[in-house]
């Protein structure tokens, strides 16, 4: 029974945020820590918060592009929130009555609505200051210039940047398109019926439409938008001031709304697979060729238009791609994580060799980073111009990794960095996932053959920072339990 | 990336920096494998009017030199097809005023009729100093003035704006509403961006939004030198030897006396680099893209045990060092494109220092000195060396401070001698030698 004695005023523990996190004790230089060493695997993309801030009459999509562009920031590990008032109103009001409430005469709502105005701005305050948040989305009409000066006022005493992103749109079958997707089904609209409805919330826009004022290329170029027309066919960028602003306005610019689905699959089960080894680059056991079968026939079944397939340049991938028998591309970025000096090892081994390096994996599983090899922090940032290219495709297949697949889906269904490594993405099952309303519908499709497990569970100590040795300990003494028969557990 | 060539078209009066965006995205593009062309109608010109004789030949009413102007362009388009049909390019960049909506409707058709896509870049700017600049800098450099005085050049060229004011047609939000264009104004203050098409677009859209034209200095060198390179080792992670941190010392020193304006200082994620920047006493930050080229099976290795264990993959990086992959590790060809995000930052921020790798620094440099692949792997970065990249004009200054702290050369030469007949396993145990017999290698054990 070895036990690590590893103390608590060792430079190898660091204070973040409330919690204890080991390092990954075999990077640290020799020479003594310095102060701002961060473990993290990408450079500050802003030094103070960011507002940004929506603007635009209802039903022109800023909800849609607060819920993706939050999504995104937050996947690429820029910690995001959206503040809608919607939401705030809806708790204000309880119940809402009818359009009359949004008229500009309507004195009370108009003091009730600057009122929860000031809340979320409040609270916006609170998520910089008390939750280290460094990107604010205010998901509001914000259609006034004088409702803007009050937001830039606030952000100017704070210290925080603003960004304007504008949505204007005259197409109206976008504007109905809209309004029946995301509109109707909302809690305002419970007890209407489906006409009534939309009548009451075209009045509602009309009441927006009087005093709107849009940003203006000439009164506000000392202001830092973008404005979107018609769903992306034309932009304005003014003014972008840093790295993150400009990482936001390429990502709005690459996505659409076009209808299409995604496929994520692995590829077929492999020898390595089978043998319980992780990583390396085989080719596929005799069930992983039937499944390479079966997926082409399930793709055929679907009938798909100009469906795109992406591989990894693993042997696994482009041997499963082979046996659809249509043009595929191979992209490095889609290769499994790089398990170091853990390639090819079963999981008891790496146990039995690399004890502390198993147990330090398994207490912060997204940033533990592999000696010589990869975190899956470090996969999420490979993976981004992936996503990009999916943002901006419309059909696409993609075959990739256990890893590399939960990266991808924890993008598309939103997964923290906790959630993210214990995703369940078994062999031999395609997900389709279809963009839908604000999120992501998913139909998985388990292609009946057979095929090894290879996830393992979340382990179910509890890690306090009172009980650190004693996890490490416990885990310990789990792996000098008699070793099974080669199946990864 | 594309699957049709794309034709990229510039559009502004002159001194708007058309020739300056044309050369910085065809270097881009050609450094990220996408092979790009420039075609400067003003070169097509110069060959065939030998002599510039005044801003007259620009004067609207001069048919005969409407005439030559107009065949110029037609053949940079000739150029252009060969280029995107033949010679497998596949952007072309077709830099002139395209002032007219006349004009730019002559190269829709032609475009159309080959099957290029098109997007226009255009150029608009009324700050009458960045304007006054420009001229300085590249105008009053350019063959056409070469016989004239600085007063009597610039004099001239403004008349040659003029010539184009009048007829200048702008792209427009309603009537160019199909057509896909980026309008970049005031030198990327504000961008118009209409009909982004593909993903090269979107990419071209992206870099042109990042660039600036703010003067500053980009600082490239490696870590000091470190115990494995003493060793004679590739990769690894090793920390510094004494006269690596000697280096460290001395780029600290280096850098205070070259009073840089709120200096940016990056490193790898290796502790050779992060102990270099330890000593100059100020923030930095941590790139994991900035690492060394992973050598895979083969790290740590001296290149002679590489020829021992590995003799045909030792063999096969010389024939092509730019595509070749260490198994289960990376090529140079890896290697830029995972330095492509650092690269958009670089062109982001102002003043950079980075402290980086052998491999990283070769990409780097192709990056700003517009190298090629095959160039690429055999630049030379020797260690305790400094590179100040100035942007200038359309290219870049390159000043190289040595900071007198001895070190190994890490350099090894392209195999000079090209045997055809000869099996490649003793052209590279020839440049072994070489680089054993090195005078400064001598501590190097076998």
């Amino acid at each position: 029974m070895i036990i690590y004695k590893i103390p608590l005023s060792s430079h190898k523990f660091q204070y973040i945020s409330g919690k204890f996190q080991i390092w990954n004790i075999s990077k640290i230089p020799q020479t003594k820590f310095p102060e701002n060493f961060r473990k993290s695997s990408r450079p500050q993309f802003t030094n103070c918060p960011t507002m940004i801030v929506m603007v635009g009459l209802p039903a022109r999509g800023k909800t849609y592009i607060s819920k993706k562009l939050t999504r995104y920031l937050n996947w690429i590990g820029v910690p995001t929130q959206v503040f809608n008032l919607g939401q705030y109103r809806r708790e204000v009001l309880q119940t809402y009555k009818n359009y009359e409430f949004f008229r500009p005469d309507n004195e009370e709502a108009m003091k009730i609505r600057r009122a929860y105005a000031s809340n979320a701005l409040k609270d916006i305050a609170s998520y910089f200051t008390k939750e280290q948040g460094q990107v604010a989305v205010l998901d509001a009409t914000n259609t006034t210039r004088e409702r803007r000066g009050v937001i830039i006022n606030f952000a100017k005493e704070k210290g925080y940047k603003v960004f304007f992103i504008e949505s204007v749109c005259d197409d109206p079958e976008i504007i109905e398109a809209n309004t029946m997707q995301v509109k109707l089904s909302s809690p305002d609209y419970e007890n209407y019926d489906k006409e009534e409805a939309l009548v009451d919330f075209l009045k509602r826009i009309d009441c927006y439409k009087m005093s709107y004022v849009p940003l203006d290329e000439e009164k506000d170029r000392h202001l830092s938008f973008i404005k979107i027309f018609n769903v992306g066919s034309r932009y304005l960028v003014n003014r972008v001031q840093d790295h993150i602003q400009s990482r936001i306005v390429y990502y709005l610019m690459n996505i659409h709304v076009t209808p299409r689905s995604i496929y994520l699959s692995r590829h077929g089960e492999s020898e390595l697979n089978l043998l319980g080894r992780i990583g390396g680059d085989t080719g596929l056991s005799s069930q992983g060729q039937k499944y390479a079968k079966a997926l082409a026939e399930f793709i055929r079944g679907q009938s798909i238009k100009d469906l795109k397939v992406w591989t990894s340049h693993m042997k696994r991938t482009i041997q499963t791609a082979e046996a659809l028998g249509v043009p595929y591309e191979q992209w490095k970025a889609l290769n499994e994580i790089d398990a170091g000096v853990c390639e090819e090892m079963t999981y008891e081994e790496i146990q039995a060799t690399h004890p502390e390096e198993f147990a330090l994996r398994d207490q912060d599983k997204y940033r533990y980073r592999y000696p010589k090899g990869e975190s899956y922090e470090d996969l999420v940032h490979r993976l981004e111009p992936v996503i990009m290219e999916l943002e901006r495709q419309e059909n696409v297949l993609v075959i990739c990794h256990q890893a590399v697949m939960r990266c991808l889906l924890a993008y598309f269904l939103d997964k923290s960095e906790d959630d993210l490594p214990y995703l369940k993405c078994p062999l031999h099952t395609v997900l389709k996932l279809t963009p839908l309303a604000y999120g992501c519908k998913v139909e998985s499709f388990y292609l009946n053959i057979q095929a090894v497990n290879t996830h393992r569970d979340r382990p179910t100590v509890n890690r306090s920072q009172a009980t650190l040795l004693l996890t490490i300990h416990y885990l310990l003494i789990c792996s000098r339990a008699p070793v099974q028969k080669p199946s990864p557990a | 990336m594309t699957n049709c060539p794309t034709l990229i078209v510039t559009v502004g009066l002159p001194a708007r920096g058309k020739t300056y965006i044309s050369k910085k995205l065809t270097r881009y593009l050609n450094w990220i494998d996408v092979p790009t062309k420039e075609f400067n109608v003003g070169q097509y010109r110069r060959e065939c009017v030998k002599i510039y004789k005044s801003f007259e030949f620009f004067r609207p009413d001069n048919e005969e030199g409407l005439k030559i102007r107009k065949q110029c362009a037609l053949a940079a388009l000739n150029d252009v097809r060969q280029f995107l049909t033949d010679e497998g390019g596949q952007v072309a960049v077709f830099d002139a005023t395209n002032t007219t909506r006349e004009r730019r409707e002559t190269i829709l058709r032609f475009a159309e009729q080959n099957g290029f896509k098109v997007f226009f870049v255009e150029s608009v700017c009324e700050d009458p100093d960045v304007i006054a600049e420009n001229i300085v800098q590249v105008k009053l450099g350019c063959p056409d003035y070469t016989h004239c005085n600085t007063e009597d050049a610039v004099a001239d060229f403004m008349k040659r704006i003029k010539c184009y004011e009048n007829s200048y047609q702008p792209l427009d939000e309603e009537l160019d509403r199909d057509l896909s264009f980026i309008k970049i104004i005031d030198v990327g203050r504000r961008y118009l961006v209409n009909r982004v098409q593909d993903h090269i677009q979107s990419r071209i859209v992206y870099y042109l939004m990042n660039i600036h034209i703010t003067p500053r200095s980009i600082y490239l060198c490696r870590h000091g030198e470190s115990d494995l390179n003493i060793k004679g080792r590739i990769g690894g992670d090793s920390g510094l030897s004494a006269r690596g941190k000697e280096f460290a010392k001395a780029l600290g020193q280096f850098i205070q006396s070259q009073n840089i304006r709120d200096l940016k200082v990056w490193t790898s994620q290796m502790k050779r680099t992060i102990q270099t920047a330890e000593a100059l006493g100020v923030p930095y930050e941590q790139w994991k893209a900035l690492n060394e080229i992973d050598a895979g099976v083969c790290e740590e290795l001296m290149y002679e045990e590489i020829q021992q264990k590995y003799p045909l993959e030792f063999a096969l990086r010389d024939q092509d060092k730019y595509r070749y992959r260490y198994p289960k590790g990376e090529s140079y060809e890896d290697l830029v494109q995972r330095l492509e995000p650092v690269i958009m930052e670089l062109e982001r921020q102002e003043n950079v220092l980075v402290i980086c790798h052998q491999a990283v620094m070769r990409c780097l440099l192709a990056y700003f000195l517009d190298k090629t692949a095959e160039e690429l792997p055999y630049l030379k970065c020797a260690l305790h060396t400094v590179l100040k990249l100035t942007p200038m004009a359309y290219g870049c200054k390159v000043e190289s401070v040595c900071l007198n702290v001895d070190a190994v050369n890490t350099h090894r030469d392209r195999p000079s001698v090209r045997f055809t007949n000869t099996h490649p396993l003793s052209m590279s145990f020839l440049t072994v030698l070489l680089h054993r017999r090195h005078p400064l290698n001598s501590s190097v054990n076998m």
